[in-house]
């Protein structure tokens, strides 16, 4: 097992979660390829990828405009549903790196968000699947899928980043 | 007026009183026994959404769902009807199918196995030596409601005695037909759904169809995300569109004039949020005709059309209600693309709906956000009433009703008088 790499891409996953937390949304779009796609699946299926769920409905299908839009609105102060911001803190682990090839390194890690708003507490966990392109300096990012454990439920609404 | 806090209004006085020709009783959303009421009165007695045929295409093909708070299977057997039965087993009430969706050959109890065929009859019971003579098989169908459809919307009612679907909905029907023209030409597909709940009555759900008066209000940062031609496009509460009284508590608010009819006007210049897409179908070979065809159905219709009680046919997706508690229910928006229509058309459809709807849409949250505030203030003056006279001076007797500006409650006061009439029937 390479943990020089596991080391590298949890210390990178560890600080884009960090961002997401405290809301460093310019730090977070900054560090994704123009290309990158951030996607909220609802279908469960784990072997479907971006050009399957291109074609599904999904919570959030977001390329590089879609991202700065949703930026926009949550920090515009012009949606109440976000008003007070939701305070989120979530940790990942469970890091395995699922493909390396040199230029694209693939993995995959379990993620516990809590968030609280105005009275109430709620949990979010899903599996998360990367794709980080390898650069002169350092990792970014060009594609995120958050799934959702309970994806198929009626959900409440979510004012942040997952 | 003096209103009796002790007891429920539904037990102590008239409900009645409780509708006004230009305002509803706080306790409307408020009252458990009102709500009970209305599970009986409403929902197990007059017709019920429960799927579009898209979602039960082929022979063997289910979706659970419920009427009122029953749990229902709507499945299409062999010969093509469409059947919905209580999803419950005769035997001992166990659900026979616990899928949302999906494709079967019966329906098996998991409890002592009894199953039953895609028409509900009871075909197999394990071991029937013990029963003897005492148990008819004939006799313990999955009960079956009474199922009627038109342009493609499947309803269902327990009651036997009430009008056919087609009479219920009286002046809807042209507004459905019209609807069911953004498949650009092809068939109509329910392809997946945004669920949601939020902790308020379903009637807030109800009256938000015909809202447009919010829409700059709650919707300002999703309008601030679209281009300036469709900010401009939506920017419709002072423009000529109507809200019309259909009957029956039906309604339709009318957004976008233009898009009421989206088989006219193909001649029309193409959106420029549209242009990427009409230059692929151009390339994937497509006639200029159809391009503008499917191009004008992608947006949707410039409608909302509010059947009562529980589905809407809202622009671009359908919005099924389902009350859960009186103070808690919830919501799906299912996504319509063109069964075999250019993926294109299909993608652009999907994304438009992801950007609006869903717990992590830029319209949806916010609507949510503003019912649930409606149903915490509602806790408070409870001998208050909820206003509903915008747009009453403008009102004009039509042809199908009656009818007011853009941003009237006129829809809502036909859902209220609507409710009145089935409440004290």
């Amino acid at each position: 097992m390479n943990t020089q790499l596991l080391t590298e891409v949890s210390a990178f996953l560890w600080q884009e979660a960090d961002m997401l937390d405290h809301r460093d949304y310019q730090d977070w779009l900054a560090q994704w390829t123009a290309d990158g796609l951030y996607i909220v699946p609802i279908d469960p299926d784990v072997a479907s990828g971006p050009a399957d769920l291109a074609d599904r409905l999904n919570y959030a299908y977001d390329d590089a405009d879609m991202r700065a839009k949703r930026v926009a609105r949550l920090t515009s102060g012009e949606s109440v549903s976000t008003q007070p911001a939701s305070r989120t803190v979530r940790s990942l682990s469970r890091f395995r790196i699922l493909a390396d090839d040199g230029a694209t390194v693939t993995v995959r890690a379990a993620q516990h968000l809590r968030e609280f708003r105005k009275e109430t507490l709620r949990d979010y966990t899903a599996d998360v699947t990367y794709e980080l392109v390898r650069g002169a300096d350092g990792f970014r990012l060009r594609g995120k899928i958050v799934r959702l454990v309970n994806s198929t439920d009626a959900l409440h609404s979510i004012g942040y980043i997952l | 007026m003096a209103i009796d806090l002790k007891a429920s209004p539904a037990a102590s006085r008239d409900l009645a009183d409780l509708v006004r020709a230009d305002r509803a009783h706080t306790s409307l959303y408020t009252d458990p026994a009102i709500f009970e009421q209305e599970m009986d009165r409403i929902f197990a007695s007059c017709w019920v959404w429960v799927a579009h045929v898209s979602e039960v295409k082929e022979a063997g093909d289910y979706k659970s769902t419920y009427v009122g708070r029953q749990p229902v299977v709507v499945v299409r057997d062999r010969k093509q009807k469409i059947h919905v039965l209580l999803n419950r087993c005769r035997h001992r009430a166990a659900t026979v199918c616990e899928e949302k969706k999906g494709r079967t050959n019966s329906f098996v109890c998991p409890y002592h196995g009894w199953s039953y065929g895609l028409d509900g009859s009871l075909r197999g019971v394990p071991h029937p030596e013990s029963y003897g003579q005492c148990l008819d098989k004939g006799e313990y169908p999955l009960k079956s409601l009474r199922v009627e459809e038109y342009a493609g919307m499947v309803f269902a009612t327990f009651r036997e005695d009430i009008e056919p679907l087609a009479d219920w909905l009286g002046p809807a029907k042209k507004w459905m037909d019209l609807f069911m023209k953004q498949g650009g030409g092809y068939p109509i597909r329910v392809a997946g759904e945004h669920r949601f709940r939020f902790p308020g009555n379903w009637k807030i759900q109800l009256e938000n169809t015909t809202d447009g008066y919010h829409f700059p209000v709650v919707h300002k940062s999703f309008l601030s995300s679209v281009d300036e031609q469709t900010e401009r496009m939506l920017d419709f509460v002072n423009g000529p569109g109507f809200v019309e009284d259909l009957g029956n508590g039906h309604s339709v608010m009318v957004m976008i004039p233009e898009l009421v009819d989206l088989e006219e006007n193909l001649d029309a210049p193409i959106p420029a949020r549209f242009a990427e897409l009409a230059e692929e179908l151009r390339k994937e070979g497509h006639d200029e005709a159809k391009v503008r065809r499917i191009v004008r159905a992608v947006g949707g219709s410039g409608f909302n059309l509010n059947l009562f009680p529980n589905i809407a046919c809202s622009m671009a997706f359908f919005r099924v209600l389902r009350p859960v508690s009186v103070n808690e229910t919830e919501i799906h928006h299912a996504v319509i693309t063109m069964d075999g229509g250019p993926t294109a058309a299909n993608r652009a459809r999907l994304r438009l709906h992801e950007h609006f709807q869903g717990p992590m849409g830029f319209g949806t949250p916010d609507d949510s956000e503003a019912w649930e505030r409606v149903q915490k203030g509602a806790q408070a003056g409870t001998d208050l009433w909820i206003l509903l006279n915008r747009g009453l001076p403008g009102e004009r007797i039509t042809e199908d009703g009656r009818a007011s500006d853009v941003s009237a409650e006129t829809g809502m006061r036909a859902a209220y008088q609507q409710w009145k009439k089935l409440m004290t029937a």
